[in-house]
């Protein structure tokens, strides 16, 4: 396992890399640059602006210095010095007084010029963040007992119900049920509020809202069931055909012969295996829903990292582009590598090695 | 539970007696299962309808989808009105607009017929896209194996790494500013006129087709894998078949059935990453009309004038439910596995 992981960890790091230089690639093939007003500027102005910025130095060299800034630790002699973007690193560590280790500097932004890239990840990625785990759970908490229910009872009213709710989620995207909420539960029965989103820095690492209140959670429901029905309905139907699949098994048939309750038999022997299908759609599920956060909160106007994405590609914003890219890219990643280690804990049958 | 198909009834004459022997054919059988299948029969004939609906849009449209009358802006009519009670102290009434008309006055059931031709489009263009890519690559890698087979998969991993409704936009917005010069004769004049001819569709399609392959390249492959060690491959090869004939006659046609049912079931995504990216104002160019970005003019009036957004929100999902059934249908009817029972 333990050399297992060093490979994989070596090999989410070339993709990483490949996926920065693709965007890198990519981003500067754009034509366009980030000082192309409509009102133009002086020659000089986008002269200084791009000196300002290193973007008239030769684009490998950006390349390298960039990678530098954030892949590599960097030691310093002091920490943070406060509002300067160009200096602005994630993650500061603090060893003694005049020695601090320094990770990951992501840039400052085009558009703003009070504000880094890291800004950006500290106030908008967190609310994107809590979105998208609350939808994950929704789809957890409604698509797999749903699809248990649906397989236990196979061919009953229920069985009929729940895939009825499951094909309802996956037909139904983001964009068609966040308008249709909003007006029946924010506009017409003005149950909760139509926008927004109820959660203010500070964060709890870096993620968590500490001020938890009624109107935070009213504020949540409507966005992260949104995200989370159609993940919930492909988790439903999956289970549902995995179980039904492992309940002919012939070693459910043994338990049952050997007079084991049937409800130990579902919750002992057919679920454990039934899950593992479940299990591995995880990693593709989430890459749906990181991308699903930004539809949610285009839709309900919440002010997560969504309009980031769309803005910093018209605005040419290079370094929130890449920013925000191998953000996502570091995460897709991480959750594959922990798919495949809950697959190996869920099936005795698969080591890695 | 019906019995055996070589046991149907169908194949008896009076008294019981087999009047043939008949085997039926996989298509045959596929198809009879298909039509027992009421949800999949329903999602076609709405499928059926929507293409007609699109082919034929100048004629079911009572208006052309960019006609403004400004003096009719969200006006509606009686029965929607009667539908959202809401609007009952300021809406203006007009009976000419059977959905209402849109904050320019234009009628919004036209504008969601002819938009039934760009969901549509993407629909039928984005599988055949990705299916063309996705077979090509897959059955390359997959029939000729080894340190080849190991690259192309590394390269499909990575790009599995993308956020790839992010790479479809980062794609528009270089094919959109590189295709927009100015010049004409040249190659990319030409893509940039034929982009705006096609209402900016051609350039969706290029950025979902690149997106969209690599779950089909993996699929093509693992098929491929499994049946170029089968036996018929192996005479083939020993009659003297080259490897191009091997792929095209022997491997291909077995691996087909899989790829399409995967292409059917993605359809709805097809569609709705076309109607995401007309929604945040980067999919068809105004004013053609397209779903998505109706829902995205309408989510603005939401509070004032829900129709607006409700309608074409309809549209979609009743369209992307149609693609779901079929594609269930598709996938229960060509499953080998379930082949002889129902």
């Amino acid at each position: 396992m333990g050399r297992y992981l060093i490979r994989r960890i070596l090999y989410m790091l070339v993709v990483i890399l490949v996926v920065s230089f693709i965007t890198f690639s990519l981003m500067h093939a754009v034509p366009g640059g980030p000082f192309d007003k409509e009102k133009k500027l002086p020659a000089e102005i986008i002269a200084n602006l791009e000196k300002r910025y290193h973007l008239d130095q030769p684009l490998w060299k950006q390349y390298l210095s960039y990678l530098n800034d954030v892949f590599v630790p960097q030691f310093a002699s002091e920490g943070p010095k406060g509002l300067v973007v160009d200096d602005d690193f994630l993650i500061n560590i603090k060893i003694t007084n005049s020695f601090w280790i320094r990770w990951m500097n992501f840039g400052p932004t085009f558009t703003s010029r009070s504000r880094s890239v890291n800004d950006i990840f500290r106030q908008n990625l967190p609310i994107s963040v809590q979105l998208g785990l609350m939808a994950l759970m929704i789809a957890i908490v409604i698509g797999v007992p749903l699809g248990i229910i649906s397989a236990l009872k196979q061919n009953t009213v229920w069985d009929y119900l729940g895939m009825s709710v499951a094909i309802f989620g996956v037909s139904v995207p983001v964009i068609v049920l966040g308008p249709l909420m909003i007006w029946i539960f924010g506009v017409t029965l003005k149950w909760l509020p139509p926008t927004g989103w109820g959660s203010k820095p500070p964060y709890f690492l870096g993620v968590f809202p500490t001020n938890l209140s009624w109107d935070y959670w009213r504020t949540a429901i409507m966005p992260s069931v949104a995200l989370g029905l159609g993940s919930s309905a492909i988790l439903a139907r999956l289970t549902r055909a995995s179980l039904l699949q492992v309940i002919r098994e012939d070693y459910i048939r043994t338990a049952r012969a050997k007079g084991v309750k049937e409800r130990m038999v579902i919750t002992r022997h057919a679920l454990k295996n039934s899950l593992i299908p479940v299990v591995t759609i995880l990693g593709p599920m989430m890459a749906g829903l990181v991308t699903g956060t930004f539809v949610t909160e285009l839709t309900f106007g919440i002010p997560g990292m969504g309009k980031y994405f769309v803005t910093s590609i018209t605005n040419r914003d290079y370094p929130v582009i890449m920013g925000t890219i191998l953000l996502y890219a570091v995460f897709l990643v991480i959750a594959n590598l922990l798919v495949d280690i809950m697959y190996a804990y869920l099936d005795p049958r698969i080591r890695y090695d | 539970m019906t019995k055996p198909v070589s046991l149907d009834s169908k194949e008896f004459g009076a008294g019981g007696k087999p009047i043939s022997q008949k085997g039926e054919s996989l298509l045959k059988d596929s198809i009879r299962r298909l039509a027992r299948n009421r949800a999949a029969v329903v999602g076609g004939s709405i499928i059926l309808i929507l293409i007609l609906t699109a082919l034929f849009a100048n004629l079911v449209a009572p208006y052309p989808f960019a006609d403004q009358t400004l003096v009719d802006q969200n006006k509606v009519p009686q029965w929607v009105l009667n539908l959202f009670p809401t609007m009952q102290p300021y809406a203006k009434l007009s009976p000419n607009y059977f959905l209402g008309a849109d904050y320019v006055g234009r009628d919004l059931f036209s504008r969601i017929v002819f938009g039934a031709r760009v969901s549509l489009t993407v629909a039928f263009i984005g599988p055949l896209i990705s299916l063309i890519i996705g077979v090509t690559y897959g059955s390359i890698s997959g029939y000729f194996g080894g340190n080849l087979d190991n690259l192309m998969m590394r390269i499909v991993d990575v790009l599995y790494a993308f956020p790839s409704l992010l790479f479809i936009i980062l794609l528009l917005a270089f094919f959109r500013s590189t295709f927009a010069q100015p010049e004409p004769g040249t190659f990319t004049y030409t893509m940039g006129q034929l982009d705006a001819a096609t209402g900016g569709l051609l350039f969706i399609f290029i950025g979902i087709g690149l997106t969209a392959w690599e779950t089909m390249a993996r699929l093509t492959r693992g098929q491929v894998l499994s049946i170029r060690e089968k036996e018929f491959v192996e005479a083939a090869r020993t009659l003297g078949a080259k490897n191009g004939r091997i792929m095209f006659r022997h491997i291909l046609p077995n691996v087909v059935g899989p790829l399409v049912v995967a292409e059917t079931l993605a359809i709805p995504g097809y569609i709705s990453t076309e109607a995401f990216l007309s929604f945040i104002g980067i999919g068809v160019n105004p004013p053609t009309p397209s779903w998505g970005s109706m829902i995205s003019d309408g989510a603005q009036v939401i509070r004032t004038y829900p129709n607006q957004a409700v309608f074409p929100a309809l549209a979609l999902a009743i369209t992307m439910f149609a693609f779901n059934f079929l594609g269930d249908g598709l996938r229960d009817a060509l499953d080998p596995r379930l082949r002889g029972t129902q």
